[in-house]
């Protein structure tokens, strides 16, 4: 009994972590189920935590963003007119290349077609929203707002519109953890744009992204782009992991080198994310509207190739390149030969410099006598709009 | 015959909390911890349920309560951050014994002992994690940054001075 009250202190501690140590070798052990990472009764009791931290985070959640987005809202207002432009000029230039790629694809699905490969497309997702993480450095989760009643299972894929964010881990009825990719136990299936050689992203303890499963080869360069395989049967094929960051021999692991990879996504900003809940065969149906009418456009080209033209030729003439180069402004229509010259025809106006400002009759004054103006002249004047005078062809 | 002691009355004081600041002060500290990160993701590098649970320890000077405190701060940290049940309990249940094994030997109240304090069981909690993590856990990419874990033991003990004196506020001497 002296024994005891001398080292109970000690025998409390041992006692405490005796219990934590075979608690954790019961966790360890290899899950029957892998789409369940802990047996049913540790995820009960993590379902009980989280139910009760759920809560404040979800209040806390919903008033820091409204906080932020009613900054937001004000500092976006100040710049609305500048990013307006800028995004009418950036829809015009993904139009242009919208075409482009919708032709690729196109010819990408028929060589398909001709091997029978079986593609999947992204069928529906869930939009989250990110209300918590897990706080430490050793595991890199995310708490997202949706769970099982939302149709989320374990390993569903989690992206972003940058890239893929990880996948789920413990789904509860109304939350579920989302293991990041740069966590230490996370995996995902990868292939590098360019070479087309496969890999395993893994997660570090330092919570960076990298491959390690690559003997050194010299054609992996920085900067080469990373995109899912689709092989791990998690994230679906083709979407943006990262960009190589660094290539460099792994010292704990030779002969494999270490390439550090850089997220598409920023992990420690993401906010709302996409949890992809089906897969199809086919492509979602606004996709396949924009392939139609490209491929509908693409006949159309065909057949406009094919037939005579009234204006290729004559512009070629105009510009005096030769019969076969490409015309540099084509589809400028060009006015009938002039039979009878007036006020109105092409050359007639004196240039703006020997106009003089205020002047209302110089331009009556430079008119040939007896006609009039009757119109706008600065309409009526078959000036293309840039700025290249018109005339019959071959004047 | 009268026994004779050499330990002053500061050090054989124990401090005691009221129910609602043993429950809620864990609580809010692991709370933050899962919070702040999605504010600012730099702030992963302190770890709050460790500063409380080390000012509890030390404040108390028993052993048992440290170890208790420890132990179930930590396994709620486990179940909120999604690492095996058990690895913080583990860590933190021997900050907490230490804690207050040494809080009933030395004067713990003074600034310059509770920075050194602090800064010592950061680093001592880092190691326990990695040989957790590494030796019974078996995760062998698992490593011990110490350059990491120096700045882990600064910013804990740059935070746990004021908290520590805000928390001095609860507590009543018995």
């Amino acid at each position: 009994m002296d024994f005891l009250a001398q080292y109970k202190n000690a025998l409390f501690l041992i006692a405490v972590l005796l219990a934590q140590a075979i608690a954790l070798a019961v966790q360890v052990r290899s899950p029957l189920d892998p789409a369940q990472p802990d047996g049913p009764s540790v995820r009960l009791v993590r379902m009980w935590a989280m139910a009760a931290v759920t809560p404040l985070e979800r209040a806390t959640h919903a008033i820091g963003h409204g906080a932020r987005s009613g900054w937001s809202d004000y500092i976006d207002l100040r710049h609305l007119r500048q990013q307006n432009e800028d995004l009418q000029q950036q829809i015009a230039r993904m139009r242009l290349a919208e075409d482009a790629i919708a032709e690729d694809a196109l010819q990408g699905r028929r060589l398909q077609a001709l091997l029978g490969f079986r593609q999947s497309y992204i069928g529906s997702t869930v939009v989250a929203q990110v209300i918590g993480s897990s706080g430490s450095e050793q595991t890199h989760v995310l708490t997202i707002d949706k769970g099982s009643r939302d149709g989320l299972r374990p390993d569903m894929a989690v992206i972003t519109q940058d890239g893929i964010v990880g996948k789920l881990r413990d789904v509860f009825p109304t939350t579920a953890q989302v293991l990041e990719i740069d966590d230490q136990s996370s995996g995902a299936g990868v292939v590098l744009a360019t070479t087309r050689i496969r890999a395993i992203l893994t997660g570090t303890i330092d919570g960076r992204v990298q491959i390690d499963n690559l003997t050194p080869d010299s054609r992996i360069k920085p900067g080469e782009q990373v995109l899912t395989s689709g092989g791990d049967q998690v994230f679906p094929r083709g979407l943006p992991v990262g960009t190589v960051e660094s290539i460099a021999p792994d010292p704990t692991h030779q002969p494999y080198s270490a390439i550090r990879v850089k997220p598409a996504v920023d992990l420690d900003r993401v906010e709302e994310v996409l949890v992809v809940t089906g897969m199809q065969s086919e492509l979602p149906p606004e996709a396949q509207q924009v392939l139609s009418t490209a491929a509908v456009q693409n006949a159309a080209d065909l057949s406009a190739e094919r037939l005579p033209g009234i204006y290729d030729n004559q512009a070629a003439e105009t510009a005096g390149t030769a019969p076969g180069a490409p015309a540099t402004v084509p589809s400028v229509p060009h006015p009938l030969p002039i039979l009878h010259p007036d006020q109105f025809s092409g050359g007639s106006t004196p240039p703006a410099s020997t106009m003089t400002p205020g002047a209302q009759n110089s331009l009556r004054n430079a008119l040939p006598q007896g006609n009039p103006p009757d119109g706008d002249p600065t309409t009526s004047n078959p000036t293309p709009s840039d700025g290249k005078q018109t005339s019959a062809p071959g004047h | 015959m009268v026994t004779r002691s050499y330990m002053s009355r500061r050090e054989v004081e124990q401090q005691s909390f009221s129910p609602a600041v043993t429950i809620f002060v864990p609580l809010g500290a692991l709370l933050l911890q899962v919070l702040l990160p999605r504010m600012f993701s730099g702030l992963a590098v302190l770890d709050l349920p460790f500063v409380v649970t080390l000012y509890f320890a030390i404040s108390r000077r028993s052993p048992i309560a440290g170890t208790a405190t420890g132990a179930v701060i930590g396994l709620l940290q486990d179940l909120l951050t999604g690492q095996p049940i058990g690895v913080n309990g583990m860590a933190k249940s021997v900050i907490g014994y230490a804690g207050a094994s040494l809080g009933s030997r030395i004067d713990v109240d003074n600034n310059s002992t509770r920075a050194l304090l602090t800064f010592g069981f950061s680093l001592l909690q880092g190691l326990l994690l990695y040989l957790i993590e590494r030796r019974l856990l078996g995760i062998r990419a698992f490593l011990l940054l110490w350059m990491h874990e120096l700045l882990r033991a600064a910013a804990n003990t740059a935070v746990a001075l004021p908290v520590f004196l805000l928390l001095d506020r609860a507590k009543h001497s018995e």
